[in-house]
């Protein structure tokens, strides 16, 4: 868990011979899938999907927000809550700390209200850039809170999950999360309530082996990777390499995981329609 | 308890040839144990065994991680590392229980899920993840008890429970010391200092509100008196299945969730800065 997850669009500062005079429309990135070198500016225009192979890459939380809710429709919950230090693990406190004058984040979840084209729904975003997501104490209270508070309120849930997994920091209290959160998804659908999953680059670890994989509808976004355990343990493992494919979103569909791939300017359109099939935004 | 030791000097003795296992004391503990095998699914994984039996008298199930006592078992059983089929047999035996209005105990002992090719492509993530909150409405006593290692949520997939013991020289950790000091610092060498500041030992478990429970271990370790390690863990189980039977099931479901659900530690960023 939470490792093997190298996989940003690493940026690459390549200049071109003799052309220095507009250096920000020339950088470029490098696209962890197909290698391909973009410029920046295009692959930030695309909501940072390659235009070469169509991986989705990582969006930051304000990034999410805004391309799949109404605007200004997304209401923060539990917005001020951090984590504390429960095993006392050394220099965790202080890595907290920058991280969250570095991200702006409190912690890896944003959890809240908003509307998709009308309809109110409870949702949480995961954003990778704090601590690769992982799942510690603060993760698993706002997700099991997001979750009490649909079945209070009879709203559906949308997560978009990206995590390496557990929080290695907060030891077996992580792990103890994972319990958590899926208890509070498992009354949420005892009541009736519509869950519906989109996994993003990367989705690994406990929280596969959670709250990610107990949608009633799972959706992934193109070429992201999906799986348990760790790329490196395996491989450390069965000592041979895995084939390039391995783990990504369309392998879990091959493999039964994920009923259905979607591109990122389609996701507000799909989520929408599945909200009203379910019978949500009738009245 | 014999406090002085360390984690890691807890690890030794749970690694020790010898260490009883699951098959070791299912004779003792229970009067009577009818096998059942396979997840109906796929096949039937090694590495957890589950079956009916009797506990003092009371029918039960029991689903258990099963560690090998030499290579030639641990090769059988995959060195009690599960594939998605251990899991989902697991939760067939626990459905099956609920139905019967038998409680169900479960022996945790293993160093995390099996991390492979196969595994990943059966979907290791979604049976944990399914057993995680499929046990957490099953609709009969659940008591879980770590006999050795309880490594990740190959080990919480048998966790989700009312009460949770451990023995106590075990274990339970978000991933083995070896992954932990792999993943962290990307070095499995240094497994003995991540064991020692993993805070994982049974001491830890009461502390952190994970475990209920600590099953004294016979002087030395579980493997110098299996008699007494057995009747030691007998005598809880019977105390705890006839305790949770005589309470309303709705009641026990809102315990087991408030047991899970107050785990954790966090404040208000106003409160702290």
């Amino acid at each position: 868990m939470g490792e093997g997850m190298l996989s940003f669009f690493g940026v690459v500062k390549k200049r071109f011979n003799g052309s220095n005079n507009d250096d920000d429309n020339r950088e470029t990135v490098k696209c962890p899938r197909c290698q391909s070198l973009v410029f920046l500016q295009k692959y930030e225009e695309l909501h940072r999907v390659c235009p070469n192979c169509n991986y989705h890459g990582r969006l930051s939380t304000p990034e999410r927000i805004e391309i799949t809710f109404d605007e200004g429709s997304f209401r923060e919950l539990d917005s001020d809550m951090i984590s504390k230090n429960p095993i006392d693990f050394p220099d965790y406190s202080e890595k907290q700390q920058e991280l969250r004058k570095s991200t702006g984040l409190n912690d890896a979840v944003v959890t809240g209200t908003a509307t998709i084209r009308g309809i109110e729904v409870v949702a949480g975003i995961m954003d990778s850039r704090y601590m690769m997501g992982s799942m510690g104490s603060v993760v698993g209270e706002k997700i099991t809170r997001a979750f009490e508070y649909a079945t209070e309120n009879k709203l559906p849930v949308i997560l978009f999950t990206a995590s390496g997994g557990a929080r290695m920091q907060e030891g077996i209290v992580s792990l103890m999360q994972m319990a958590k959160t899926s208890g509070a998804v498992k009354l949420h659908s005892d009541s009736g309530g519509l869950y519906i999953t989109v996994l993003t680059d990367p989705t690994t670890g406990g929280v596969t082996a959670s709250f990610a994989s107990l949608g009633d509808v799972i959706i992934a976004e193109p070429k992201v990777l999906i799986g348990f355990a760790g790329r490196r343990v395996i491989e450390s493992t069965i000592r041979q390499r895995l084939p390039e494919d391995f783990q990504l979103a369309e392998f879990m569909q091959e493999h039964g995981f994920v009923d259905m791939i979607a591109d990122r300017k389609k996701m507000r359109s799909t989520l929408y329609h599945l909200l009203k099939i379910h019978g949500y935004g009738e009245d | 308890m014999d406090e002085k030791k360390t984690a890691w000097e807890r690890l030794q003795l749970v690694h020790t040839k010898g260490r009883p296992t699951i098959r070791d004391y299912i004779p003792l503990i229970f009067s009577e144990f009818y096998e059942m095998h396979g997840d109906r699914l796929y096949g039937d994984d090694k590495a957890i065994i589950g079956g009916v039996a009797v506990l003092d008298g009371i029918p039960v199930t029991v689903i258990a991680q099963v560690k090998g006592r030499d290579i030639n078992e641990n090769k059988n059983c995959n060195f009690a590392m599960p594939h998605p089929e251990g899991y989902r047999k697991a939760l067939r035996l626990a459905k099956q229980a609920e139905k019967f209005h038998r409680p169900v105990i479960c022996f945790i002992d293993t160093p995390g899920a099996f991390c492979g090719i196969a595994a990943e492509e059966r979907g290791q993530g979604e049976a944990i993840a399914k057993n995680i909150a499929e046990f957490m409405t099953l609709r009969t006593p659940v008591i879980s008890v770590v006999l050795g290692e309880g490594g990740s949520g190959g080990a919480l997939a048998l966790g989700v429970c009312d009460e949770l013991a451990m023995l106590e020289n075990a274990q339970y950790s978000v991933v083995s010391p070896r992954g932990f000091a792999s993943i962290l610092w990307k070095d499995a060498s240094r497994e003995q200092e991540a064991c020692n500041i993993m805070k994982i030992t049974a001491e830890d478990m009461l502390r952190l509100g994970v475990a209920e429970t600590v099953i004294k271990e016979p002087l030395g370790g579980a493997h110098n008196d299996l008699d007494k390690i057995s009747e030691n863990i007998k005598e809880y189980l019977s105390l705890k299945i006839r305790e949770k039977l005589q309470k309303d099931i709705d009641e026990l479901l809102k315990e087991r969730y408030t047991k899970f659900r107050k785990i954790g530690e966090f404040t208000n960023l106003s409160d702290f800065e």
